[in-house]
């Protein structure tokens, strides 16, 4: 069985800057990746990221995953990709599928950065071809160079939805409308303006009532909404799409969080279930520390912040040393991240988390 | 359907226009960033001091309207492509809105269009009058297009 | 020449379609174009191709849904194997591709 310092199980923003980070402190790293390519959903961020300076902003989101890469690289982190971490046994012991054979792979200590997951939305023919979630649809353009269809219809007004219709404009699609239940839109304005201003309308109290065609989308029948949510049948309307985009919100992915025993609570602000951790992102299990959309969603800068956290104290317990300084600037750039409308919300359910850390590591 | 207006009074009156003494003196950049959103370089990236962030970083930037050259550095930089940067002057007619532009394929310059709101509405013709490359900014291009003076205020894109 | 396919051959941000090595798949005996490095449901998307398989049960057509490997509504037969993932198994030279009816059938022992 090999063993190592640090597993770190996902290689995402936040999985990259922990590896980063201890690495640097001199700890043996190793990441482990389902895909063929490190970098978690970075590489389909084609926009600028707010935030400061020390955040990186105004700088587009694939330009930072080829920086992380590039010194993930040069620090010699140790990174399998192809592999899929399916599960987490007694004493840290991780099983991997790496290039289709079993590995056992025992760790000193654990990051899980696993990331989230796409809400889906049902209604009839939700299906169907045609129909995929807005994140999906931002791989097929960004990455992949696809465009899975020129007409489109953008369900959901959050700032994914808002951003993809945006560059989905810019991959040379046709985006007939975004529509949002609620009376006003999810996401930023300043989103909403860039398509607003090419044309794209944003329909609000609306939703969607179906999807039309036999075996794959070929039209889409929206309807307004009452303020109890109940569509006002009489006004719907059939416009034809080719292609139907699902942005609802995002999950953690927390399964083998759950498996290796973690203790869990529910934070809606943070898109549901997600580990309690202490202020040094370690887990309810000793040794295992949680860090980035996994542990709440929120964006790919404080996902970045929360591995380097992670990264450091794991550091700390394998060398037995404090780099507390460090630390705190960490947490000052977290809470500079989480202000505002949107930030301030995220923030108090992390805060929350900490505190029921604390509370449920004593009565346990 | 109830659609979401930006031209309306509800949306405009939370950004603060620069005076319009100022804009009639030349060259000045319209910040219509109206939210609490943690993001600065906009302050960071303008060399005379113009636009005031602070802390915390979700403060509104606020524009010094006589230290703004109107050079334009801010307009690529903002994430969320919501500076434009004013010249009322540029004729005796027409002014001249440079806007940041990143699709394809880029106007020529020279070439007429229809100017367009920020509820992406036709409100008259345009023409533009130069393009700095994606290249020099990030893969955001700068555009400048000429339209009718009267419409300074209404105008914030165009189509072909 | 007009590319008729669906690929984003010149993109604002991401700058041309890099140069690749051409090979060629089969999907349903049907000869396409691919390039190296592309995944087999892009290619399929690329060249209008959306269903991919149709349910056990309800007989269903499905398509791509989340293009990163974690809904499996995109598995086609790939090489007589049931069950791949097509949104993030990359094509190789002669791959044969074959819409999936059902849970597929193994046309070849890998065992």
């Amino acid at each position: 069985m090999e063993e190592k310092d640090l597993v770190i199980i996902g290689g995402g923003p936040a999985g990259l800057c922990a590896a980063i980070s201890a690495r640097k402190k001199g700890i043996d790293v190793l990441i482990i990746d389902e895909n063929l390519r490190p970098g978690g959903q970075l590489f389909k961020q084609i926009h600028r990221f707010f935030g400061s300076k020390e955040h990186m902003a105004g700088v587009r989101g694939f330009v930072i995953g080829e920086k992380l890469l590039k010194e993930v690289k040069e620090l010699g982190v140790e990174v399998w990709l192809n592999s899929i971490a399916y599960g987490i046994f007694k004493d840290k012991v991780i099983g991997v599928i790496k290039d289709g054979k079993n590995i056992l792979v025992k760790a000193k200590s654990i990051i899980i950065s696993t990331g989230a997951t796409e809400n889906p939305l049902s209604f009839p023919n939700w299906t169907l071809p045609g129909v995929m979630g807005a994140g999906a649809c931002q791989t097929m353009i960004n990455i992949h160079r696809v465009l899975p269809g020129k007409k489109v219809l953008m369900i959901g007004s959050g700032n994914v939805g808002l951003i993809v219709s945006y560059q989905l404009l810019q991959a040379g699609a046709e985006v007939v409308g975004v529509v949002e239940i609620m009376p006003k839109i999810g996401g930023y304005l300043v989103h909403a303006a860039k398509i607003k201003r090419f044309g794209v309308p944003i329909y609000l109290s609306t939703t969607i009532l179906e999807g039309v065609g036999k075996e794959e989308i070929e039209g889409a029948i929206i309807c307004p909404v009452d303020e109890n949510f109940k569509p006002i049948i009489k006004k719907k309307k059939y416009i034809e799409v080719d292609l139907i985009c699902i942005a609802v919100g995002l999950t953690p992915l927390n399964e083998l969080l759950y498996q290796a025993g973690c203790l869990f609570t529910y934070k809606g602000y943070l898109g549901g279930m997600v580990a309690l951790h202490n202020e040094n992102m370690e887990t309810t299990v000793e040794n295992i520390f949680v860090a980035g959309d996994c542990s709440g969603i929120e964006e790919a800068s404080t996902a970045m912040e929360e591995g380097k956290l992670a990264g450091i104290s794991v550091a700390e317990k394998i060398r037995g040393k404090k780099w507390e300084d460090e630390k705190d600037q960490i947490r000052k750039r977290l809470d500079d991240f989480r202000i505002g409308t949107f930030g301030e919300k995220r923030k108090l359910s992390k805060e929350e988390i900490v505190r029921e850390y604390y509370e449920r590591v004593k009565t346990w | 359907m109830k659609e979401l207006k930006l031209g309306e009074k509800t949306y405009l009156n939370k950004i603060s226009f620069p005076s319009f003494e100022r804009i009639k003196k030349g060259s000045v950049a319209i910040i219509e960033c109206i939210e609490d959103i943690p993001c600065n370089p906009c302050e960071t990236i303008c060399k005379f001091g113009a636009i005031k962030v602070g802390f915390p970083i979700t403060s509104l930037p606020i524009l010094d309207e006589e230290k703004c050259t109107g050079c334009g550095k801010c307009i690529p930089i903002c994430p969320g492509l919501a500076i434009f940067v004013l010249n009322y002057n540029f004729s005796e007619k027409d002014c001249l809105l440079t806007i940041p532009y990143e699709f394809l394929p880029l106007p020529k310059e020279g070439e007429k269009v229809k100017c367009l709101d920020r509820d992406g509405k036709y409100i008259c013709e345009g023409k533009i009058v130069k393009v700095i490359q994606p290249e020099r900014n990030n893969m955001t291009a700068l555009v400048s297009f000429a339209f009718p003076k009267k419409y300074y205020n209404k105008v914030r894109s165009f189509k072909k | 020449m007009k590319k008729k396919d669906l690929r984003i051959y010149k993109h604002p941000i991401l700058g041309d379609l890099p140069e690749r090595k051409k090979i060629y798949i089969y999907f349903n005996g049907k000869k396409l174009t691919a390039y190296e490095g592309e995944m087999i449901a892009a290619v399929l998307y690329a060249n209008g191709i959306r269903r991919l398989r149709r349910t056990e049960r309800f007989k269903e057509v499905r398509g791509i849904f989340c293009a990163i490997g974690r809904c499996t509504d995109c598995v086609m037969t790939v090489d007589g194997i049931p069950n791949i993932r097509t949104c993030i198994t990359p094509v190789k030279e002669k791959m044969k591709i074959e819409f999936q009816e059902g849970l597929g059938k193994w046309k070849k022992k890998i065992w």
